[in-house]
């Protein structure tokens, strides 16, 4: 019963969506509040209506209920509790309802704090939203019910992916989920903008904080993916360019333009068209990495169960979709206007060439996604693009990036000049080049490579600080307002600092782990011993043990540096009763200066395994780079501006048309 | 004829629209492999661990083997990679490696690490001998019989499945005495 009623919210939920996405639309259009006002309680059923059924399908996974489809194949009665309410979303029809219970409650959230939009707009923003949640609903029901019965009723389910058991799975599809939904948002907008002609500085204004949550989540998200390869799969990696992290990370790489872009926009009235570009650029690529996932028209390591039915679904979804606002575009961008004018050196210079080249590299990594697919289907031959690809067109295109980065925060809008740019920056140069310098004669190990990680790295700390200086630096060399200088920073520039801190910090962690990564592989008897780094591993010996849902032998090792004991680290090797795959469980020490990481591989015979031994210097600052990213993202979002009235006074443009709503925003 | 410029967008999608729906009637699994019930593409080729000697096609006629296509930067063949120790240790058939497009260092180290299934690897380092085979993805695995005829291709990781349900049987009749 609990699962009938799940899919009959599910149906009701395509009426309301079908209603939300209709009537507040024709109300902005024959300017009718009745039917605009309709957008927002039915926004809220929305939410209800699926919120529910995907709590049914929680509670037929904790209930053990394995005369449903879903359940009987991804889940288990020895499966512990917080694994089978995670395995609801393991599954293709489980996080597909993840997706629309996000995609509901971003619209919820829209339709929640808005209340200094116009209701035109909101109107029009609901509407698309509506269209799209019932877009996918249909999907859902036609293609992929999480409801669907099973009989004859199996006496247990066949358990989840043991890959999957894992407090990573909890978190990263929600998060990135969180994300990829949330470019619907940004799309939302700019449809919502294309049509009612107000494609302005305030529209700019209203997405921004909208965009930067998305992507906040969209690094989270990732970040949390890679991390969960690096400690789970137990290949010591942290990205493997496979095709579903590609599809994760053009998305990223399009938010990240958007934003900035954005900023160009509210700040300057310019780049509009090309903002709204993005906009739709960005859930479309979330649209096209659900249909690469789940199609299965590329091969990848983490394949869902794919079905070409849901692939040419998910296709006529996108060309439908992405197809409707881009002929939008093609009609009414034309009629935007330009914005402020800027010269060839200024802040806009900066932030469109980082535009140009993250898009650039989206499209080189979306090449090297596609390209076996595109040649095959012409016919063409076939081919096979790896990390050497990846890694050889995507790091110089980052490195063109982190330098204008560097420079671009304290370029002057509108206009500014090289001479002086070069004099404001001379430090930071210097001070870029001399610690790279240092710290690859420290590393002992040089190579370009990791020359230009260091530069990277160093070059966006010490650009920043140039920044900062000039930000707070006392005018008549008082001293005691230095901290009140630094309190008045706007939060919207810290967290921008802070971010871009994060990239240095992710550049450094690449480079390090990179160049002065060390394995080692011994057979080890108990009580042997070897050094690696500095640090002292001796094995004692390996013990059978028993989980709730496997079996395994777990090894010990302790870890002494000097006379001191550093760590006691237990590796393992599980095989899990259902699915009978082995799993390897890598010991991980993690520490600031760098993981030590322990893996068992073979017994060699009697007592003696093969151990797997890395130490990885600075690998953590990788994800800890991402989380200063994310949470410069949250610190932006935070700033004073989103939440006072608005004020025409930041817009300096006059070129472009006249916002329509903006003289209906109150406080 | 400035609105062309705005339709841009618009017909760059209607093209990867089009190549998408024409993948989508694809399997990347299953490329039909004009090679089957063919000689397999003359070659020589150096061994990974000891380039002054070469193997050649011929010298490996009058036995079943399986070449088992793969490269250190490919994820998939990691996957698949415990599938290949079990086949060469049970000893079901010779297993030769083709290192595909990969440097010899990174695929040595990659051995190393993951263990050497490899009755003997094969280096080809610029893809010449793959792109003979028709090889379209990493990792891919042939089986060619004593007549030095392709009989098998498979594309993608191997699985438990297939070894169990095409590999062994195919296995099983060619290795049966005439």
């Amino acid at each position: 019963m609990i699962a009938e009623a799940g899919h009959f919210a599910l149906w009701l939920a395509v009426g309301v969506a079908l209603a939300m996405g209709v009537l507040p639309m024709l109300g902005a259009q024959k300017n009718r509040g009745d039917l605009m006002l309709l957008a927002r309680p039915l926004a809220n059923g929305l939410v209800l209506l699926i919120l529910l059924s995907f709590l049914c399908l929680i509670a037929s996974f904790v209930r053990n209920d394995f005369s449903l489809l879903n359940v009987a194949s991804h889940s288990n009665s020895a499966l512990p509790l917080q694994y089978r309410i995670a395995a609801s979303w393991g599954s293709h029809e489980g996080s597909l309802l993840l997706w629309l219970l996000m995609q509901a409650g971003w619209a919820w959230a829209v339709a929640t704090f808005s209340r200094k939009l116009p209701l035109p707009m909101v109107a029009r923003i609901l509407a698309v939203l509506g269209l799209l949640t019932f877009s996918v609903l249909l999907f859902v029901l036609f293609t992929s019910n999480p409801f669907d019965r099973l009989f004859p009723v199996p006496a247990d389910g066949r358990d989840l992916n043991p890959q999957l058991q894992d407090p990573g799975m909890i978190f990263h599809p929600p998060m990135l989920y969180m994300g990829y939904v949330g470019m619907s948002v940004a799309f939302a907008f700019a449809v919502a903008a294309l049509i009612g002609g107000n494609l302005d500085a305030q529209w700019a204004r209203w997405s921004r904080p909208w965009t930067t949550v998305a992507w906040t989540f969209l690094t989270f998200g990732i970040a949390l993916g890679s991390w969960w390869a690096y400690y789970e799969l137990g290949w010591g990696g942290w990205w493997f360019w496979d095709a579903v992290e590609n599809a994760s990370f053009m998305p990223w790489l399009v938010a990240t333009a958007l934003i900035h872009s954005l900023a160009v926009t509210e700040k300057r009235g310019s780049f509009k068209s090309w903002t709204v570009l993005l906009a739709i650029l960005g859930y479309s690529l979330s649209l096209l990495g659900t249909f690469l996932v789940r199609s299965g028209v590329i091969t990848s390591v983490h394949s869902f169960a794919s079905d070409p039915a849901r692939g040419l679904f998910i296709l006529v979804m996108l060309a439908i979709t992405v197809g409707a606002a881009l002929s939008l575009y093609a009609w009414r961008a034309p009629k935007v206007g330009l914005g402020a004018r800027f010269e060839m050196v200024s802040r806009e210079t900066f932030l469109l060439a980082n535009n140009v080249l993250l898009v650039v590299a989206m499209a080189a990594v979306m090449l090297g996604t596609l390209y076996p697919l595109i040649l095959d289907a012409l016919g063409m031959g076939k081919i096979s693009v790896g990390a050497p690809y990846f890694d050889a067109v995507f790091v110089p295109i980052m490195a063109v990036l982190v330098f204008f980065m560097g420079v671009g925060p304290l370029a002057r809008w509108k206009n500014d000049a090289v001479p002086a740019l070069g004099l404001r920056l001379r430090w930071a140069a210097g001070v870029t080049v001399a610690s790279a310098a240092l710290t690859a004669w420290i590393g002992g190990s040089i190579t370009l490579g990791s020359v230009v990680g260091l530069l990277m790295a160093y070059w966006i700390v010490a650009s920043i600080a140039a920044e900062l200086w000039e930000r707070v630096r006392p005018a008549g060399g008082v001293r005691s307002n230095l901290w009140h200088r630094l309190r008045l920073l706007p939060r919207a520039t810290v967290g921008m600092m802070l971010a871009h801190l994060g990239v240095a910090v992710f550049c450094f962690g690449v480079t390090m782990v990179g160049t002065y990564d060390i394995e080692r592989d011994v057979a080890m008897s108990p009580g042997d011993s070897t050094t690696v780094n500095g640090y002292t591993f001796t094995y004692q010996g390996a013990q059978g043990v028993r989980g709730p849902n496997y079996e395994g032998m777990r090894g010990h090792l302790v870890v002494t540096r000097g006379d001191k004991t550093v760590s006691n680290m237990y590796p393992e090797k599980r095989v899990y009763r259902v699915q009978r795959n082995p799993m390897t469980e890598a010991a991980i020490d993690s520490r600031i200066q760098g993981d030590l990481y322990v893996q068992l591989g073979e017994v060699i015979k009697g007592e003696t395994w093969l151990v797997r031994i890395w130490v990885k210097p600075f690998v953590s600052w990788i994800w800890f780079g991402c989380l200063m990213m994310g949470l410069g993202g949250l610190l932006a979002v935070a700033d004073k501006r989103y939440r006072v009235r608005a004020s025409s006074a930041s817009v300096s443009s006059g070129t472009g048309p006249v916002a329509t709503g903006s003289a209906a925003v109150s406080a | 004829m400035k609105w062309l410029r705005y339709l841009l967008p618009l017909a760059l999608f209607g093209a990867v629209v089009a190549f998408l729906g024409v993948g989508l009637g694809l399997n990347p699994r299953e490329v039909p492999s004009p090679l089957i019930d063919k000689p397999a593409p003359a070659f020589t080729l150096a061994r990974l661990d000891d380039s002054s000697q070469k193997i050649s096609r011929d010298d490996l006629l009058g036995k079943v083997w399986m070449l088992n296509v793969w490269a250190s930067w490919c994820a998939p063949c990691r996957e698949e990679h415990p599938l290949v120790i079990d086949l060469a240790r049970r000893g079901l058939v010779p297993v030769y490696g083709l290192n595909y497009k990969d440097t010899a260092a990174a695929a040595t180290t990659w051995l190393n690490k993951l263990g050497n299934p490899y009755t003997a690897t094969l280096v080809d380092a610029d893809g010449r001998v793959g792109i003979d085979f028709g090889v379209y993805g990493v990792p891919e695995t042939f089986i060619i019989d004593k007549r030095g005829v392709v009989r098998l291709k498979h594309t993608g990781p191997l699985t438990p499945e297939v070894v169990r349900t095409r590999i062994e049987p195919l296995l099983k009749t060619l290795n049966a005495p005439v």
